[in-house]
């Protein structure tokens, strides 16, 4: 059957490159939106519990608030990901009709996941005033653990695209699968761990993000404070973990995906002394105007200068992947990382010493980029492993080329859809600036508190 | 019966539940467009935002579920749907962010014009989309999307009487449904004026869906005359079980029976969803791509069967304490203050 399905044939550049596009561009949408959906959710259950604990009125207005934003974020995340689950089949049949049944079981788990998820969030936002309010705290723990559980999922079935284990090819069909094999493939540690991660960092430095800014105009009262400390606490955490997971991410290419190491260090020719590069361009086959420090990736990858890292000199040129995207792509990850690192440290160190946030303005300002600084990160992390993957979408296995939609005219429904996601996007910035001028302003009669996070009104 | 036919059963469920909860989510926002002005339609309105807001997200996971065990257990035959209609598809998965964006951030937004715009994109995308999933039905069962990637005619197989007559089945489906649960979801909000309004309207659906299933057996007869052969044999039974059911329905609502009614109505829809694989059975996509030869190797579909059992007893539990959450909220006055 899947005989047929090879001989198609491709589609033409432009219509790749508008899959691709495509693609890029709903998935870099969605995984903001789902960042949200795994952190949030931690952000609120720590607020109402406390809010519980100590009857605090402040914190209880935070997660009244909180929730009513994890609504719409939620809404936008579920739809977003449908859409996404459109595309594997729209875009790359070919991808999907010979390996479909390979990466199905996480797919499969992770709608277990969505369903428990999309229960508890209809549950714990519509019963808030019906249920006991343990019950009601309870009623969240769920919704952390699926939005935790289907990150994992989904990107194991990423890792295998980077690892593609748990299979035999034999004549052009798939035999033999061992879908655990195939879901717990050498990629899925590295990746999932760090995917975890970036999802609460995002969405603490987000959430703490405007707070900061908040702050910065003057509102310093009990609830906007806590409206920073909780999130920025969460992700300030994180922040140190995630560059061992980072360190860990390299090392794992440098022994499994030496080609993605290679673009992302802009790294050209294999041996030892191999150079840390930072920024520059890729011409004439190397890399130029980068800083370099001596023998630093060697040092990285083996810790030792004698160590030999492979570079893209060992692939033929048809089978490498564009260089300079990945490679500054890479940088910015890293340095954003390290710079949330020095603002989580800063942080940390003010609670040493005073228990209190830093003095300076300048520390808001930047926790008020701390947001945007994560998010870039996330997005630049994707590209490094999308990106460096090719021109493979299964490494080793499957070119990209022959696994899109051979029908003409994808073209069009890149374009159309482009601009379905720049509205959504005004739209959702839109509604959720309004939600955040609301709280104050109307500040809720008891009974019409009671129901705000169903009512409009 | 073997594995591949128990997934395949397993995912018919899933088809026919996305078709009760969520079709009748779709319907909701096509009354939602027909309520009138803006003042006046504002209490119909908000009985349907209530009774499909807690529920919506979760009816709408059991879409991802058929489209992940199609891919799963299935992927040639996903492989070869999705390329050939991608036209379609991509227009339904456009409704479908539409329609969940706008009905959460109508229930966000403060000012009427806003109001307004999410709610008219939320409405028109409740009728786009069941139509274009009617017309990938219709697609599918007339046998015009064959093996491969892209290997059908990527406008007549959606553009053609049967996709069409399935496209409208839908959508007056989704209606009659819809119309049908909130006359007994207006009955426990205390709102038996609402329930009389809704009740004429189910009616008025109900007869549109005979009408329209009536007349498209001579469309099927002359357009898909395979489908028609199978739903006329085979199928036979189902086929004049949900004919029966729908009859049933309509003395039920007739006599303001709202709550049996739900169930006959439900089981009337059920009756032809499950006929349409029964007529076609063992064979996936025409002319030759049967159910075997399209099917997974055997350990990915043991261990998705297992993994769905397994999620089965967390999720249905779970599922059902959410309806009775939702029925009780209808029942609380305090949520239409
Ligand atoms: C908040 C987000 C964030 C931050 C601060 C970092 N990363 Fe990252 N990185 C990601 C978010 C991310 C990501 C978006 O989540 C990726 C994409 C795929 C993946 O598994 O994680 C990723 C991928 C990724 C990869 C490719 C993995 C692969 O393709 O298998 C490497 C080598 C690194 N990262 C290394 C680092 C290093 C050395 C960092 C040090 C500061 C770092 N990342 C900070
Ligand atoms: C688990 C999650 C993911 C899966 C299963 C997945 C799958 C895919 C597939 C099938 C393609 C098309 C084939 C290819 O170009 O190699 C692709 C491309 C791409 N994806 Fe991912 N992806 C995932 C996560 C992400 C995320 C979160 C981003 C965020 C930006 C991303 C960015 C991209 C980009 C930029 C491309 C285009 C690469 C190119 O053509 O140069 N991916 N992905
Ligand atoms: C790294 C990549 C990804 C991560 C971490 C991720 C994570 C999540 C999370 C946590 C949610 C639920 C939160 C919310 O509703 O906002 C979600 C929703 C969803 N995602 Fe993703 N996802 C990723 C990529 C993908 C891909 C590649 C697909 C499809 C092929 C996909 C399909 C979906 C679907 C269908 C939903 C909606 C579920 C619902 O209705 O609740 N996601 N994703």
């Amino acid at each position: 059957m899947t005989g047929l399905v090879a001989l198609a044939g491709p589609a033409g550049a432009a219509d790749l490159a508008a899959a691709r596009m495509q693609m890029a561009l709903s998935l870099g949408w969605h995984i903001v939106l789902a960042c949200f959906g795994v952190g949030m959710p931690a952000l609120l259950l720590s607020a109402e519990w406390r809010a519980i604990r100590t009857g605090d009125d402040a914190l209880l207005r935070l997660a009244r608030q909180w929730a009513k934003v994890a609504g719409v974020l939620f809404a936008v995340g579920a739809v977003s990901g449908t859409i996404l689950s459109f595309e594997m089949g729209l875009l790359w049949p070919g991808l999907m009709g010979t390996y479909g049944q390979v990466i199905g079981l996480p797919f499969a788990l992770e709608g277990i996941a969505f369903f428990v998820e999309a229960i508890f969030i209809g549950a714990y936002l519509y019963a808030w005033d019906r249920l006991p309010p343990r019950v009601h705290l309870l009623s969240g723990v769920p919704v952390l653990v699926a939005g935790v559980a289907s990150a994992f999922f989904v990107v194991t079935a990423n890792a295998w695209m980077n690892q593609p284990v748990g299979f035999v090819m034999e004549n052009g069909r798939v035999t033999q699968v061992a879908p655990w094999r195939a879901m717990f493939n050498p990629a899925t540690p590295p990746q999932t761990l760090h995917m975890i991660v970036a999802a609460f960092m995002v969405a603490g430095f987000g959430t703490a993000s405007v707070y900061a800014v908040a702050m910065l105009r003057g509102r310093r009262d009990r609830y906007h404070r806590l409206g920073f400390m909780i999130p920025f606490t969460m992700a300030a955490v994180f922040a140190p973990i995630q560059i061992f997971l980072g360190d860990y991410a390299a090392k794992f290419l440098a022994e499994r995906q030496p080609t993605k190491l290679a673009a992302a260090e802009g790294l050209f020719r294999t041996g030892p002394n191999a150079p840390l590069s930072l920024g520059g361009f890729v011409a004439d086959g190397r890399l130029r105007y980068a800083v370099e420090i001596p023998s630093g990736l060697s040092l990285l990858v083996g810790h030792s200068p004698s160590t030999v890292v492979q570079g893209l000199d060992r692939v033929p040129v048809a089978d490498r992947p564009p260089v300079t995207p990945v490679h500054l792509a890479f940088d910015t990850m890293v340095g954003m990382g390290s710079l949330l690192f020095l603002l989580a440290a800063w942080y940390a160190f003010a609670w040493w010493r005073r228990r209190d946030l830093p003095r300076s303005r300048w520390f808001l300002r930047f926790a008020a980029l701390s947001g945007v600084a994560a998010v870039l990160a996330l997005e630049t992390g994707w590209i490094v492993t999308e990106v460096g993957r090719q021109p493979w979408v299964v490494y080793g296995r499957l070119r990209t080329l022959d696994a899109v939609n051979p029908a003409p005219g994808l073209w069009a429904g890149a374009v159309i859809v482009a601009l379905v996601y720049v509205f959504l996007t005004v739209a959702t910035v839109y509604v959720l600036r309004r939600m955040a001028g609301a709280p104050r302003e109307q500040e809720p009669a008891p009974r019409a508190a009671a129901y705000a996070p169903q009512e409009p009104e | 019966m073997d594995a591949a036919q128990v997934l395949l059963v397993v995912m018919w469920v899933g088809v026919t539940l996305y078709a009760l909860l969520a079709g009748a989510d779709f319907g909701g926002g096509i009354w939602d467009l027909l309520a009138g002005r803006s003042r006046a339609g504002m209490p119909q309105r908000r009985l349907i935002e209530h009774s499909i807001g807690p529920v919506w997200e979760a009816n709408h996971v059991w879409l991802i579920f058929v489209i992940v065990v199609l891919w799963t257990g299935f992927p040639p035959v996903f492989a070869a749907v999705m390329s050939t209609l991608y036209i379609p598809l991509t227009l339904a998965a456009l409704g479908i962010i539409a329609r969940g964006a706008a009905f959460a951030f109508r229930k966000a937004s403060t000012e009427l014009w806003q109001q307004r715009l999410f709610g008219a994109a939320f409405a028109t995308s409740s009728v786009l989309t069941p139509f274009f999933l009617g017309a990938v039905a219709g697609a599918v069962a007339s046998g015009r999307v064959p093996p491969g990637l892209a290997a059908g005619d990527l406008l007549r197989s959606w553009l053609n009487p049967t996709s069409l007559l399935g496209g409208v089945l839908a959508v007056a489906v989704c209606a009659y449904l819809a119309a049908v649960y909130l006359c007994d979801d207006a009955v426990r909000a205390g709102s038996p004026e609402l329930a009389g309004r809704f009740r004429h309207r189910a009616l008025a659906t109900g007869l549109v869906v005979g009408a329209v299933a009536l007349g498209g057996i001579s469309v099927i007869r002359w357009d898909a005359p395979r489908l028609f052969d199978g739903l006329t044999h085979r199928a036979l039974a189902l086929v004049v079980a949900g004919a029966v059911l729908g009859l049933l329905s309509l003395v039920l609502l007739w006599r303001r029976h709202y709550l049996s009614v739900r169930v006959t109505a439900a089981l009337a829809v059920a009756a032809v969803v499950w006929g349409w694989p029964l007529a076609q059975y063992p064979v996936m996509l025409h002319p030759s791509l049967t159910v075997d030869e399209a099917a997974a190797v055997p350990a990915v579909l043991h261990a998705t069967l297992l993994v769905l059992a397994v999620g089965a007893l967390l999720v249905l539990p779970s599922m059902a304490w959410l309806f009775v959450l939702q029925r009780r909220s209808l029942h609380d006055p305090g949520a239409h203050g």
